[in-house]
């Protein structure tokens, strides 16, 4: 096993950035219009990048696979973004966002890269505004903030639920501003199939036309990879549909080395699944936990009561019901973060008191909320004993301000009216931690090729706070990458145009063709749903929410057998020379069956309970966290870097032991 | 739940397309519209056929992708949503559904019920946007404060979603609201001010250039954007148009 160079910058932890920034090389700004640069994505990281690399004068070419960079699945994210702005003067700091980031990921992220993002996070509140990001305000016209699970301080702006949207909006309306200057030229419709590298180095990519069916060459000085995350592997998840492992999958093939793929995850706050038929999972924004009470019904009578419809679940009382999140965790309560709120719903479920139809929800309350509500605003509109329908009303409305949208939302799927009953939830795969290996500079480990946002591993560890997606992606794009490439582009300004007539995109170019040839002959007998849900389940049932010994090698065998199975009885109508949507579906689902398998054996090589992975085989044996997650420092305060050896089974693993140095080492707890 | 559908099939932009009929069975009333696609195409896939295409995405209402014309309604029968939000409880038991493209000579039929959409992207790249590069250095949030109520008005305008449902159900096939839209969100925050005018001169000409109609009025676009935005942006965006027509200085 090698070490990894994460080229981490010496000097104390907080100067590392400014010294590391005053020492990078720069391109002239001449010299800059000589240089490409690819971008795949047009999520918050690649929209952003795309847009910030151009307006300092490079030439960047940007990939998506949807019909436009607007409908990147970072448009989805409800809750918010967080900054270590201290406007609610509640003692928040850059050290406190990098602490909280640190921590929640449980010990297992770069402290170096997590201080660089708690740095730069105030300027992303700043850019967004500038952009004409429509936040929340409160009445005096400036930001307003709530707070998020895992921290006890507000640092979290919003826009509604619908944070992810306005950020992308602003982040594409620079990169629009860019497409009609001519510094960005925009593929709609496309998607990378392979990276081309010239001697050693990343030097483009071949793209399919997803219109046309075209397979075409770019070449470029760098390349950058913003294709987001691999939920997907899961079939079912809160992510898109198209959302896809592609792109990160063939640099990881070609070379980069792909980190830690156990750390998923499963977020607390999911619409239940309703049956068979279902394609998706939908988000309830965690800020939900802000004014939710999460319970189910203390006795087994009232569960089973409520499932045949004989009991509604308001009229438990207080005292038949069963805040567990409260009763465990005191301090934290129903804000304890992700991983901990998950597991603790799988236990109740898991011991019977499920209560849906099909034994997998809890209930997510908000009366208390709306009656606590009701009273403020009753008193600041001066009513004098306002009876209960007028204290509802009002608290109703201010419920509606506030996550309105997610109400909308639920009463349709759910068809059922949350102002009035408790909404039901349950656990979802929802975010990917893991991702491609990258140093300091955010380039993998082939050089020229770079990786920002979801798709790379760096700055979550084995849990991802919420509200740090969005800081993350847009850290990375708008401050952190637009410096850190130079570093690489300033030894390439002799380099010139680079020619894409070379045996090297020839042989790209071949390769993709047959196996795209090779997927359409199969002509087998099932579609790729059928086996992209097989993967899904076995991914779900062992590499789920929790994990252990056996289940694991089991997965890994069963995705073998289903990858083999694919690869000779998949079918795919229609002709490979046009707008075929299954073709591409079979080419992303043959991507995740190799990810999945490499996703099992990292979760089985790391014998430790951290974040969002749990080993049965660790956790504490008494005592106040008698149950919880156990963290094993001695052994595996590393990231497991995978390089692709053939077969995902045979990936080899390089360690980057990771330092603490400025935060000791604790077990997390919120009780 | 089971079902007739009468689907628009069409190879690609130059074929001239047609209804086909199919027929699904055992449909979940709980499922969305198109989760029950998703069975009718796995049936076609079975049987050899190729499926139906049609865009969709995040399936939460919100990327923009799908679109589909239900029943001659931009979205379906319900709502406040858009197709993947709409579900199989608002249909009966044995009803024919028509499923179509949206239609309107600025957004061409790629394939099936796939339309090109990018004449919007256009219209977005002549001018919806603060001109304002990536720096560390713009001044702090929250050294300009906008009244609560303006950025609540911003924000409202600002959730369009870009679906383009405004414009296939309108007759004119007009692109009024979305460009309405873009428009007053910048007209109402303090950022927008100093490109107000050309912004709405450059962004109204794109729309015409692309071959959008003119509005009537008939206020089916806020009847079918699953957003619900209002159609007094219109007549805002009018005010902002003339405004900049009689004043600007170009």
């Amino acid at each position: 096993m090698s070490v990894l160079d994460s080229k981490i910058p010496e000097g104390s932890l907080k100067d590392k950035w400014t010294n590391h920034k005053n020492k990078i090389d720069l391109v002239n700004p001449a010299n800059k219009r000589n240089i490409d640069i690819i971008v795949v994505g047009t999520g918050l990281a690649g929209g952003s990048a795309a847009a910030s690399l151009a307006e300092m004068g490079y030439n960047v070419k940007t990939f998506c696979y949807q019909d436009s960079p607007r409908r990147a699945h970072s448009i989805a994210a409800q809750g918010g973004i967080n900054a270590a702005k201290n406007y609610q003067n509640d003692g928040d700091s850059v050290y406190r966002l990098f602490y909280d980031t640190v921590k929640g990921g449980d010990y297992r992220s770069r402290e170096a890269n997590v201080h660089r993002l708690a740095e730069v996070s105030g300027n992303i509140i700043d850019q967004c505004v500038a952009q004409g990001v429509p936040f929340g305000r409160d009445y005096g016209g400036l930001l307003d903030n709530r707070s998020f699970g895992g921290v006890l301080v507000s640092r979290t702006f919003y826009a509604k639920g619908q944070t992810g949207q306005q950020l992308l909006l602003g982040a594409y309306s620079a990169l629009n501003r860019q497409i009609a200057k001519g510094k960005v030229t925009m593929y709609n419709r496309h998607e990378m199939v392979e990276l081309v590298k010239v001697d050693g180095k990343a030097r483009g990519i071949i793209a399919r036309n997803l219109e046309t069916g075209e397979l075409e060459r770019h070449s470029a000085h760098a390349v950058v990879i913003a294709s987001g995350g691999y939920g997907n592997v899961f079939f079912l998840s809160t992510n898109a549909m198209g959302s896809n492992a592609t792109a990160a999958w063939k640099i990881h093939k070609k070379g980069a080395y792909f980190a830690n793929p156990c750390y998923t995850q499963i977020h607390p706050t999911c619409i239940p699944r309703s049956g068979d038929h279902q394609s998706k999972l939908t988000l309830m924004s965690e800020s939900l936990r802000n004014d939710g009470r999460i319970w189910v019904p203390k006795n087994l009578e009232d569960v089973l009561a409520i499932r045949e419809g004989r009991l509604k679940p308001t009229d438990l009382q207080e005292e038949q019901r069963d805040y567990y999140l409260e009763r465990k965790y005191p301090a934290f309560g129903n804000l304890v973060p992700r991983d901990v709120a998950s597991r603790a719903a799988k236990e109740r479920c898991d011991s019977g008191f499920g209560v849906n139809e099909t034994g997998e929800a809890v209930y997510l309350d908000f009366s208390t909320a709306i009656k606590r509500y009701g009273k403020q605003e009753a008193a600041i509109a001066r009513m004098e004993n306002p009876n209960e329908e007028d204290i509802l009303n009002l608290g109703e409305a201010v419920i509606e301000a506030k996550y309105g949208n997610l109400f909308q939302m639920y009463e349709k799927i759910v068809a059922e009216n949350p102002y009035k009953t408790p909404m039901m939830i349950y656990p979802a795969v929802h975010y990917t931690m893991g991702g491609v290996w990258v140093d300091y500079n955010l380039m993998t480990s082939i050089e020229g090729c770079y990786c920002i946002g979801e798709a790379n591993f760096s700055d979550h560890g084995a849990n991802r706070l919420g509200a740090s997606a969005l800081m993350q992606g847009l850290a990375d794009g708008y401050f952190v990458l637009p410096y850190t490439i130079g570093d690489y582009l300033s030894n390439e300004i002799r380099t010139g145009k680079i020619s894409t007539e070379t045996p090297e995109f020839e042989e790209a170019e071949k390769d993709v063709s047959e196996r795209i040839e090779k997927l359409m002959n199969i002509k087998g007998t099932k579609s790729v749903d059928y086996f992209h849900k097989l993967l899904g389940k076995a991914m779900w049932e062992y590499v789920g929410m929790s994990r252990n010994e056996e289940g694991l090698k089991k997965a890994m065998s069963e995705i073998k057998q289903i990858r083999t199975n694919f690869w000779n009885d998949v079918r795919i109508p229609g002709d490979k020379n046009s707008l075929n949507s299954e073709l591409v579906k079979a080419g992303r689902v043959a991507d995740f069956l190799e990810l999945g398998e490499l996703f099992a054996k990292d979760a089985l090589y790391r014998n430790e309970s951290c974040g969002g992975h749990f080993r049965e085989e660790s956790v504490e044996e008494d005592g106040l966290q008698k149950g919880e997650a156990k963290r094993n420092d001695t052994d595996y305060a590393y990231v497991a870097a995978w390089e692709y050896t053939g077969e995902p089974s045979d990936a080899v693993m390089h360690k980057e032991e990771l330092e603490f140095n400025d935060i000791e080492l604790k077990q997390r707890s919120y009780k | 739940m089971d079902l007739t559908l009468k689907v628009w099939r069409q190879k690609n932009r130059e074929d001239k397309g047609g209804l086909e009929t199919y027929k699904v069975t055992g449909i979940s009333e709980n499922s969305s519209f198109l989760e029950m696609l998703d069975v009718m195409n796995e049936h076609l896939i079975m049987e050899g056929t190729e499926p139906v295409a049609f865009d969709h995405d995040c399936r939460e209402g919100i990327c923009g992708s799908c679109s589909l014309y239900i029943n001659g309604e931009a979205h379906g029968p319900d709502r406040k949503v858009t197709t993947c939000q709409l579900h199989m409880r608002m249909f009966e038991d044995g009803e024919t559904i028509y499923v179509e493209p949206w239609r309107s000579a600025s957004m061409p039929v790629v394939k099936d019920l796939i339309v090109d959409r990018s004449s919007f992207e256009r219209i977005q790249q002549s001018g919806g946007f603060v001109s304002v590069n990536t720096s560390g250095n713009t001044q702090d949030a929250n050294a300009l404060p906008i009244p609560k109520m303006n950025a609540d008005k911003a924000f409202d305008v600002a959730a369009c979603i870009g679906c383009g449902a405004c414009v296939a159900t309108c007759k004119n096939s007009s692109a009024m609201l979305f460009v309405a839209a873009k428009v007053s969100q910048f007209a109402y925050l303090p950022q927008g001010q100093l490109e107000r005018k050309q912004r709405v001169l450059n962004m109204v000409e794109q729309m015409d250039k692309e071959g959008f109609g003119n509005c009537t009025n008939t206020g089916a676009c806020e009847v079918e954007c699953p957003k619900s935005i209002s159609i007094e942006y219109i007549a805002k965006m009018n005010r902002e148009y003339l405004s900049a027509s009689i004043t600007s200085e170009n």
